[in-house]
């Protein structure tokens, strides 16, 4: 077991190393001059200059990958270009739109697909399945983005029963934070519940199929006490797995919808930094995305292997 | 634990119902949505406009300043006394102003502030504002004299801009994050990605506000703008993004819609030095094939007013010349055919991403298409723009609204990205600029826009509309837009 | 049900594609002609999903759309599978070693990466177009494809009729054409389906931002961004558009469904 941790360790490491490369060469080829930018039609090209020496934009590409990298590992991402403030700081400060709304989102999608899911399974083939089946299938094929929209246009603009987007910031209080937050973790929830529900009912099936479940029904347990007491526990493994890879992908998959509705989150700052070419930010974001993704790969993977020994000897 | 008497309970709860029914002290506090956040808090040192929108009149003042109508009225300068041969201005300052950091403003902060904006290394965004200027002198703690190294027409009209606002060297370090200004409002938080917050200056010089206080709501977004103000999260929404909206604040009596004007010249910018563009006939062509109403109403939904040349309608010294450029798509096609092109040809057209670029953009490639030119359209974000367009000079079309007052002058720059070289033209602007008799100055200006209409230069398509949506118990915001700013010194509830 | 999935699916997609192929000879109107004082139309006889903000005619705009939709999905679909199956048969190929290595990992390596910001930035750094947006979502499905070829043809390789050809002579690139593709062939029709379906909705997604096909083609990403400041003007200019891409999403997804209970019940098809 150590031996593969330190395996998968390395191969982490390395992946980080690679990303960190690749996401620095692509930024830095994006034509468009931060100090341009943020001088606007009437400067001077002398002016430019100066803002460019200011900002440290004149060094050498090699130095200024370094001087990321470096900053990154001992905590500090830089100073933004157009803002002026620590990126780590202005990051943070957006991890607390995002993070929440992720986790939001997440917790409906669960709430809505572990009950459609089991009901389902439990009724394989029969109406109930049938009209859960279709549902899921309609909420895959619909763009949250459009969702979001339709959700706006009936319960902001017609029933007013909330704001269209906007967010009054934690120090209002929990509710109303959360009240804003409602609508874009719905539309963010809703594609991932149907996805989830398909996982979940899938992996049920399997497992009812599986000989133990035949034991337990042999034991005498009834067909709900076998599904509740072994399927489900038994089930769980492929889906928290999806659940993983759902939870990097609402964190960076908020993006339009943060666009949406208004969010001061990551997503929005990704987009601002990249149309003001706030090159540090964005190179900073997407790596922290990456490294969650990652991340949770990583442990994804442990977990399997703690979990089945067969695992370890495969990569 | 207090016990209240039964009684007075009672009484100060009839107090409280009453107060409900009764006139109210009006509201103190007021929440403007502007669709830009700025980068950061410093007027002079970038471009940005939702610097000012923010900032102008509200945080920092200048020695002059722009009111609602465009007139430049004295500002921290009470009074200035100008030499015979136009070259010194004299600027006598107001008494006992104050930074909000507690320390004086005086004569030193004034040398300092425009040294700074005109040194080798200041990185003003409006840096040829204060080009002209060779020197400036502290009289005493309440006068500067500024010398010029040659008679502007303008200069009081430069002083104006929020690129020269005077600040102060003890606070200059921290000015992006911390603005520290002379005016009726100090700077208290920023939430980025939010909100800014700005509280009364008790300490002001002149007249106190009304407002205690006021935050700046950023709402980029075209529809949450919508929903923002329907739902009144905001109680004003200075440059509203989406025209097409403005219908349904009309019809709803708790809004005021304002549909003022802004400095914004909207054109079809064409890359004078680029095959077949170069060409007077192609250009002309163009000019002919543009329905302006077409685009007014399909691009804006009607709101804008067709312009003829470079300058704003508005504006006293404008001249109507939008006869020039008649819509007519048959002289474009003979026009063509002169020209050597009777098939038409291909160009690009880049389009930044303003609504009115992107809707307009489509609108002009459909009515180009009609008389034979094909444009490949691309949409731009402002740093390609910037880098492609502007610096690269690597387009054939684009659409921008020019918005900085009174900008006729970049038409006399052979370098300005659409490469318009007409030594005439420079000639009067030269002589413009040495002319300060305002009779004179008007004649020129007159003949400085025939000539540009006449060379069809650009297509010259409308002046872009400053729409606010308010709160109709809001009075005092300003209607039309001179200078990008959001002057909240004379705002108030009205109950 | 298997059935009826298929045929629903079949259908949908068929509306669809007929819908695209159509519009090359004939629509309602002619998109390219505005109309601006018939805007924002409602549906009627005349403009049977009524009219947009230049007063085009959305039914006409829809069917061309179509065709924006399925070209950069498929294009993205075939760059997919044209990089990620060989990679995936010459992973399996040498599995353990440390070709097999690399690959997987750079795969893992595009999967970490967020597709939609990655696809942000290939348009900001070679500009907004149609074929930058079908690069982005065909990078995306590089790693898709060879992950699966290389898991199902793992198990094809300890199989005997494998073993037989090796034994016979054939090297590793011949056994892997002959023997393993054609037996993972169902397989990667089924999961091109459903990648086809994601294409879509990328598309969408990348186009609503302003990143995907450019104006003046239509295409139905745009069209919702289009809409957005007028959805309450104007409902429909949001509602048919979303509607276009639901049933053309909806009947890849069934079509999918529908192969793979036909190929083999079995087959399970990643989603995420």
């Amino acid at each position: 077991m150590i031996r593969y941790v330190l395996k998968r360790t390395l191969s982490l490491v390395i992946s980080l190393a690679v990303a960190s490369v690749v996401i620095f060469l692509v930024i830095e080829v994006a034509p468009g001059d931060p100090a341009a930018f943020m001088l606007g039609l009437n400067a001077q090209p002398d002016t430019v200059a100066a803002l460019r020496t200011e900002l440290g934009l004149d060094m050498s590409n090699p130095e200024r990958y370094l001087a990321w990298v470096g900053g990154m590992l001992t905590g500090d991402f830089g100073t933004s270009y157009t803002y002026r403030t620590p990126v780590g700081e202005m990051i943070a400060d957006r991890l607390w739109v995002s993070l929440p709304l992720a986790l939001y989102a997440l917790a409906l999608s669960t709430l809505i697909a572990f009950p459609a899911g089991i009901y389902a399974a439990a009724r394989r083939g029969k109406p109930g399945d049938m009209a859960v089946m279709g549902a899921t299938q309609l909420g895959v094929a619909v763009p949250n983005f459009w969702f979001a929209m339709m959700l706006v246009l009936i319960l902001s603009i017609n029933l007013r029963w909330f704001s269209a987007g906007g967010f009054p910031g934690w120090e209002v209080g929990i509710f109303p934070a959360m009240k804003a937050l409602t609508l874009p973790a719905i539309a963010l929830a809703l594609p991932q519940a149907a996805i989830l529900a398909r996982v979940m009912r899938s992996s049920l099936i399997d497992i009812l199929g599986e000989d133990f479940m035949r034991t337990a029904r042999a034991k005498g347990l009834t067909r709900r006490q076998a599904l509740w007491r072994h399927g489900v526990r038994n089930a769980l493994i492929p889906v928290l797995t999806i659940m993983g890879l759902q939870f990097s992908f609402l964190l960076a998959g908020g993006i339009i919808i943060e666009q949406v509705f208004f969010l001061p989150g990551l997503g929005r700052l990704i987009f601002q930094a990249i149309s003001a070419r706030d090159l540090i930010v964005v190179e900073s974001v997407v790596m922290l995305l990456v490294f969650s993704v990652v991340l949770v790969n990583f442990l994804v993977d442990l977990t399997y292997a703690a979990v089945d020994p067969r695992l370890r000897n495969r990569t | 634990m207090t016990v209240i008497p039964r009684k007075l309970a009672f009484a100060s709860a009839l107090a409280l119902a009453a107060g409900i029914g009764s006139a109210q002290a009006a509201q103190t506090d007021i929440t403007v949505a502007l669709q830009l956040e700025p980068p950061h808090l410093d007027p002079t040192s970038a471009a940005a406009g939702a610097i000012d929108s923010v900032l102008y009149s509200n945080v920092f003042e200048g020695l002059t300043r722009f009111m609602a109508d465009g007139s430049v009225v004295p500002g921290l300068a009470k009074e200035w006394d100008i030499s015979e041969d136009g070259l010194t201005y004299t600027f006598h300052l107001h008494e006992d102003v104050a930074f909000h950091d507690g320390t004086e403003m005086d004569a030193e902060d004034v040398k300092f502030s425009l040294d700074r904006a005109r040194a080798e290394d200041s990185v003003n965004a409006q840096k040829a504002l204060f080009t002209g200027i060779a020197d400036v002198e502290v009289v005493d703690p309440l006068t500067v004299r500024v010398t010029l190294s040659e008679p502007d027409g303008s200069f009081l009209f430069n002083m104006a801009w929020g690129d020269a606002v005077i600040v102060a060297p003890e606070s200059i370090e921290g000015i992006k994050n911390n603005p520290v200004g002379t005016g009726a409002f100090k700077f208290a938080d920023w939430v980025q990605g939010d909100k800014i917050d700005l509280v009364r200056n008790e300490d002001y010089w002149g007249d106190a506000p009304a407002l205690e206080e006021a935050t700046f709501k950023f709402i980029s977004d075209p529809t949450a703008a919508f929903a923002a103000v329907m739902a009144e999260d905001v109680d004003a929404f200075v440059g509203f993004p989406a025209p097409e909206n403005l219908p349904q604040f009309d019809a709803d009596p708790r809004f005021t819609v304002l549909r003022g004007s802004s400095e914004g010249e909207t054109i079809l910018s064409i890359n004078n030095k680029l095959q077949p563009l170069d060409d007077l006939k192609v250009r002309k062509a163009i000019a002919h094939a543009i329905n302006r109403e077409a685009i007014i109403d399909g691009a804006m939904f009607g709101l804008g007013t067709p312009i003829g040349t470079h300058f704003a309608p508005h504006h006293p010294d404008y001249v109507d010349l939008t006869h020039l450029s008649q819509y007519d798509p048959e002289l474009s096609k003979e026009l063509l055919a002169e020209a050597g092109y009777p098939d038409g040809f291909k160009t690009t057209l880049k389009l930044p991403p303003p609504s009115y670029a992107r809707r307009g953009g489509e609108i002009v490639a459909a009515q180009l298409r009609a008389i034979g030119i094909e444009t490949e359209i691309s949409n731009l974000e402002w740093a390609q723009w910037l880098e492609q367009v502007f610096r690269g000079k690597d387009f054939g079309l684009t659409i921008i609204s020019h918005t900085e007052p009174f900008d006729i002058g970049i038409y006399a720059r052979p370098d300005y990205y659409f490469q318009y070289d007409n030594p005439e033209f420079r000639e009067v602007m030269d002589t413009l600029q040495r002319t300060t008799d305002p009779e004179a100055r008007s004649e020129l200006l007159a003949q400085a826009q025939t000539i540009i209409a006449e060379d069809y230069v650009n297509g010259y398509l409308f002046q872009l509309a400053f729409p606010t949506v308010a709160n109709a118990k809001i009075e005092g915001l300003w209607e039309n837009a001179p200078t990008q700013a959001t002057d909240l010194t004379g705002v108030r509830w009205t109950d | 049900m298997k059935s009826r999935s298929l045929y629903i699916g079949a259908i949908l997609c068929i509306v669809v594609v007929f819908g695209a192929l159509i519009s090359f000879v004939w629509t309602p109107f002619d998109i390219t002609l505005m109309d601006i004082p018939n805007k924002l139309q409602t549906p009627s006889a005349v403009h049977w999903f009524g009219t947009d903000h230049f007063g085009r005619d959305i039914f006409s705009m829809i069917m061309i759309g179509a065709r924006t939709s399925l070209a950069v999905a498929l294009v993205a679909v075939g760059i997919g599978m044209g990089i990620g199956v060989p990679l995936g048969l010459w992973a399996a190929a040498r599995t353990g070693g440390w070709t097999d290595e690399i690959i997987m990992r750079s795969n893992d390596l595009i999967f970490a990466f967020p597709s939609l910001v990655i696809a942000i930035l290939i348009t900001a750094v070679f500009g907004a177009s149609a074929v930058n947006a079908i690069i982005a979502i065909g990078i995306f499905n590089i790693p898709v494809f060879a992950r699966l070829t290389r898991g199902s043809a793992l198990s094809l390789w300890e199989r005997e009729f494998i073993l037989a050809a090796r034994v016979s002579g054939k090297n590793a690139i011949r056994v892997s054409v002959e023997h393993i593709l054609p037996n993972v062939m169902n397989l990667l029709i089924v999961q091109g389906t459903i990648q086809f379906s994601l294409g879509i909705l990328a598309e969408a997604g990348l186009s609503y931002v302003g990143l995907g096909a450019q104006p003046p083609v239509p295409s139905w990403g745009r069209m919702l961004a289009d809409a957005q400041t007028m959805v309450s003007l104007a409902p429909h200019l949001a509602l048919i558009p979303g509607f276009a891409i639901v049933i053309s999403v909806l009947g890849l997804n069934l079509l999918g469904d529908g192969l793979r209970d036909l190929f083999d019940p079995r087959i399970r098809v990643e989603r995420t």
